[in-house]
């Protein structure tokens, strides 16, 4: 309960943060990289995705989100009561959008 | 942000079903909006798979980019879709409850509030595609 308190506005903040990316800069995204690439309204050859600011755009915009859904599906298992094992969700959720985190840094440095 | 949880055990819980969401309208919405998170973040992922493929070089991020054009995929996306502009919707509305917005004395109204977002939120989509066009190779 103790470290619950005191991390809880942490993971807060980053859930904010990513609604707000995903509120703002998603749709787009996936209105470019769904339908206008695959049906070819668009060409592109990925070249984009060596400049270094692109790098961090993108890598904002996956990260962020990734904590958002962290910090929704964790409190939405624990709705549909799965509380019980709550620390293992816990462990599941956050974990996952740091494993996330550390993909996607590291593609985005290979690209 | 003070005082003490008092002892779990010592907490009232009521038994939920797990299917409590299903048993009204806005609880369900409510749910649809929680799960969007589930759907961007597969997004995300997909997307991720995307610019891997640079890394094997220019022709499997083409053929990576081809693979999406088929009819599962573009029922991926169109569901995807659906559920993003839904929690874009959902936290402009919100936004406009967590960020009351002043004007002098005047609050402003919410409705407001949520259009002012929709519109800047019309400006940011156009701003990223132009971007793309621009930097497309």
């Amino acid at each position: 309960m103790a470290a619950e308190k005191t991390t809880e506005p942490f993971w807060w903040g980053l859930f904010s943060a990513g609604g707000v990316v995903a509120a703002f800069l998603v749709p787009i995204q996936i209105i470019i990289i769904g339908f206008a690439l695959p049906l070819g309204w668009i060409s592109d050859g990925g070249a984009l995705y060596r400049i270094w600011w692109v790098k961090l755009y993108i890598f904002v915009l996956i990260v962020l989100p990734l904590y958002h859904w962290a910090h929704r599906f964790y409190f939405t298992l624990n709705d549909i009561g799965l509380k019980p094992i709550g620390k293992l969700l816990a462990v599941l959720c956050y974990g996952g959008a740091i494993a996330g985190t550390i993909v996607t840094a590291w593609i985005l440095l290979k690209v | 942000m003070s005082g003490t949880r008092p002892e779990q055990s010592k907490l009232y819980h009521r038994k939920m079903p797990a299917t409590w969401w299903l048993k009204k309208q806005s609880y369900f919405l409510f749910m649809l909006r929680e799960l969007s998170s589930v759907f961007i973040a597969l997004f995300l992922v997909v997307y991720l798979v995307q610019i891997y493929q640079l890394t094997k070089g220019p022709d499997a991020y083409i053929a990576f980019t081809q693979k999406l054009s088929s009819p599962g995929w573009i029922l991926f996306h169109v569901v995807v879709l659906l559920f993003a502009v839904y929690h874009s919707i959902t936290w402009f509305q919100s936004s406009a409850v967590v960020l009351p917005v002043r004007l002098g004395e005047r609050l402003v109204p919410r409705q407001t509030v949520t259009a002012l977002h929709i519109v800047a939120w019309a400006v940011v989509s156009l701003a990223v595609l132009i971007l793309f066009l621009a930097l497309k190779g």
